[in-house]
């Protein structure tokens, strides 16, 4: 069948490509182009579409495949860019690839893909597409280390169904690699991508800053009690959960980290580890990959993305679109991450984490 | 199979220009060497200034080769500007306004012609230089030169003619369009890519971009790249612009099938090249188009690409005032008869699944 492989110019998303030609499909390439690079690594003169893009452009040569560059700048920078410094200018703390999948990729890829008449659309997302009795479910990776699912549950029943994710059964990458140097691919020992893309340099703050020049101004660092214990110079250097650059000294107390952000007052509060952790978590604009729960059903959740699901129950209240979690054992909710809810290795939906309900003595931000 | 309609890009390699290549690559000689293999040099390059000279309508000696259309746009704004404001229009080829930074832009009207009452305007004031394409790449819309021409003469001001897409494909001739250079380009013509031309007024001085050793009478330095000359002088004698009657019938088949079926054409009230036509699909993504219609072997275009690739925005039909995005199907000189006919088939099966996708969406 014709199918559409979003190719990064990596060596997951390129073994994918190379993968269905040799299974005989007729496959079509699509590389975005989601930011200019050149501007991005701030060097005059780079190109605009940067390493990643020949990349994939000399893979689908050796694959004798069509391979076509989609400009997506403008529905980049809208979808994933600026929300990514908006939910810093809210105090939360953004989950950029999710805003990714979740619009450019699976959203506007799909579409693409039923346009050009393809019945699917493959990706190199390390996840298990499993046919199951009420269609296509999402599963864990098979490579735990490599599992990716987390960033998948923004993606709907109908495009789930549209997807494939080849990589989902591969033991580890080494096997991956090893798939691409027996294709005689050339980006078989390319190093793994790092960060988050837009910010090569990795000072996404300076970006944020950019973006929302009120995330850069400086205010104070209090405790729960309100006392001043310092300065900072913009929540937009700050997250829910951050030990490190609150520059308190070492002194002989407890360490303290980053319990809650107040972008009104531009307030950042901080507490011992211990004070952090919260029993009860509510998300919202939730996706589910199974028909809703309508009573509270055991589950396991993640609230990062480096963590193994942890037992909770979760509760779905339909009218507030809203999911409610009672955690099993306490855990540091840090609002705008997303929060999955899996049922063994399967993907059963999730949402992105609101703040905590704040307490009558303390005004709204 | 695949149909090639992307002339506007490049035309398919003319038979005359294949032949003239091959035997200039034998030649071991530098036309500019004093001994026999550079004299036999000398006369291949002499014999394509002739053809391009006489094609165009330029004395041999104020033909001045280049290494191609960008390079040819931008010799004449750097060698003919000094002391003058730059004027361009706004549906420029970005060869010419990126070598116009500061130029001011003219606006074009809605059909994509220029705005002649706001060129007179700012051809007042001091001396300029006008650079106004002949055709353009993306519609075929022509701008009125007759009318343009006599404005800059009016207003003292220097014009430059951006001829790369009509060169060829209409009688065009420098001192029939009252021009003060002409810009043209051999892989547009139907010879190999790597060669252009700049061609002058008799008696304009220019400075040139490359001194070099002197070459072309010190306006281009550089040795000649002799197979790609002698290749774009063939293809210039070749090129039959009395040809077109039959590329315009199969462009209007082609346009008269889509605008039954719900298409747009840009530019569609303006006289335009007779191979071309920029279709529009309201509501489809003209990136989608391309590699839909390229999937179904069909080879078009959108907008200017970029190096990369990509499909960009189009600054032609934004100049235009057209929100959406356009498709240019351009006829090669070599178009088969049935043209029409395959690229009519693989356009209405396109818009189908795309309308029915959109049907679909709105449920």
């Amino acid at each position: 069948m014709r199918i559409l492989v979003a190719m990064s110019g990596g060596v997951d998303s390129s073994v994918v490509a190379a993968l269905l030609v040799e299974q005989g499909h007729e496959v079509v390439g699509a590389t975005l182009q989601l930011y200019d690079h050149g501007a991005a690594i701030q060097k005059k003169g780079a190109c605009c579409a940067g390493q990643d893009i020949h990349d994939a452009r000399r893979v689908a040569e050796t694959l004798g495949i069509p391979h076509y560059v989609l400009d997506r700048e403008s529905r980049f920078r809208a979808a994933v860019i600026d929300d990514f410094a908006a939910t810093y200018a809210r105090g939360e703390t953004p989950i950029p690839c999710i805003r990714c999948n979740q619009t450019v990729k699976f959203q506007d890829l799909v579409e693409l893909a039923r346009d050009l008449g393809c019945e699917a659309l493959a990706t190199g997302h390390y996840a298990r597409r499993v046919e199951g009795a009420e269609g296509a479910e999402l599963h864990r990776a098979a490579d735990p280390v490599r599992d990716q699912s987390y960033f998948l549950f923004a993606t709907t029943r109908d495009q789930l169904d549209f997807c494939r994710f080849p990589l989902g059964d591969m033991p580890d990458k080494a096997a991956v690699r090893a798939v691409a140097e027996r294709l005689g691919l050339a980006v078989a020992a390319k190093p793994d991508s790092q960060d988050i893309c837009f910010v090569p340099e990795g000072s996404y703050d300076r970006l944020v800053a950019k973006l929302r020049p009120e995330t850069a101004e400086p205010g104070e660092i209090v405790d729960t009690e309100g006392r001043v214990l310092g300065q900072h110079q913009g929540i937009g250097r700050y997250t829910v959960g951050q030990g490190r650059g609150l520059g308190l000294g070492g002194g002989a107390g407890e360490r303290l980290f980053v319990s809650a952000i107040e972008p009104g007052r531009r307030r950042i509060v901080v507490a011992p580890r211990a004070a952090l952790a919260q029993q009860a978590a509510v998300a919202g604009e939730v996706n589910w990959l199974i028909d809703p729960p309508a009573t509270p059903r055991p589950v396991q959740v993640k609230l990062r993305g480096r963590e193994a699901p942890r037992a909770a129950t979760v509760a779905w209240d339909a009218d507030a679109g809203l999911l409610h979690l009672a955690l099993a054992e306490p855990n540091i909710v840090a609002a705008g991450q997303a929060c999955v809810v899996y049922d063994g290795d399967r993907v059963l939906g999730g949402g992105f984490l609101r703040a905590a309900k704040i307490d009558s003595g303390e005004a709204a931000a | 199979m695949a149909l090639y309609l992307d002339a506007n890009a490049t035309e398919p390699l003319r038979p005359e220009a294949r032949a003239a290549v091959l035997a200039a690559l034998d030649l071991p000689g530098n036309p500019s060497s004093v001994h026999a293999a550079g004299r036999a040099a000398r006369r291949v390059l002499e014999v394509a200034r002739d053809q391009v000279a006489a094609r165009f309508g330029a004395a041999p000696g104020d033909v001045v080769f280049t290494a191609g259309g960008t390079e040819a746009n931008a010799l004449a704004i750097h060698g003919l500007s000094a002391g003058r404001r730059v004027l361009v229009g706004a549906t420029e080829h970005p060869a010419v306004l990126a070598a116009a930074p500061g130029a001011t832009l003219l606006p074009v009207r809605a059909y994509g012609t220029l705005d002649l009452d706001a060129l007179a305007a700012a051809l007042d004031g001091p001396p300029a230089l006008l650079c106004v394409m002949a055709a353009n790449n993306e519609t075929g819309v022509l701008h009125p030169m007759a009318q343009v021409a006599a404005l800059a003469r009016a207003h003292g001001a220097l014009l430059h003619v951006d001829a790369v897409q009509a060169a060829g494909r209409l009688p065009l001739s420098l001192a029939g369009l009252g021009a003060d250079s002409l810009a043209i380009s051999g892989h547009k013509l139907g010879g190999p890519k790597g060669a252009g031309a700049l061609l002058l007024r008799p008696g304009l001085a220019l400075a040139p971009l490359i001194a070099g050793g002197g070459q072309e009478r010190g306006r281009r330095g550089g040795t000649e790249a002799l197979p790609a000359i002698a290749g774009l002088g063939a293809a210039a004698q070749a090129a039959e612009p009395d040809a077109a009657a039959r590329l315009a019938a199969l462009r209007d088949a082609i346009e008269a099938a889509c605008l039954a079926m719900g298409a747009r054409v840009a530019g569609q009230g303006a006289p335009r090249l007779p191979n071309t036509t920029c279709l529009i699909l309201p509501g489809a993504a003209a990136e989608t188009q391309v590699i839909a219609l390229d999937l179904a072997g069909m080879q078009v275009s959108a907008g200017a690409a970029c190096s990369s690739g990509k499909v960009g925005r189009s600054h032609v039909l934004a100049a235009m005032g057209e929100v959406e995005g356009g498709i240019r199907v351009s006829l090669p000189w070599n178009a088969p008869e049935d043209a029409a006919e395959l690229f009519i088939q693989a356009w209405s099966a396109m818009r189908d699944r795309l309308s029915r996708r959109a049907l679909v969406g709105a449920r």
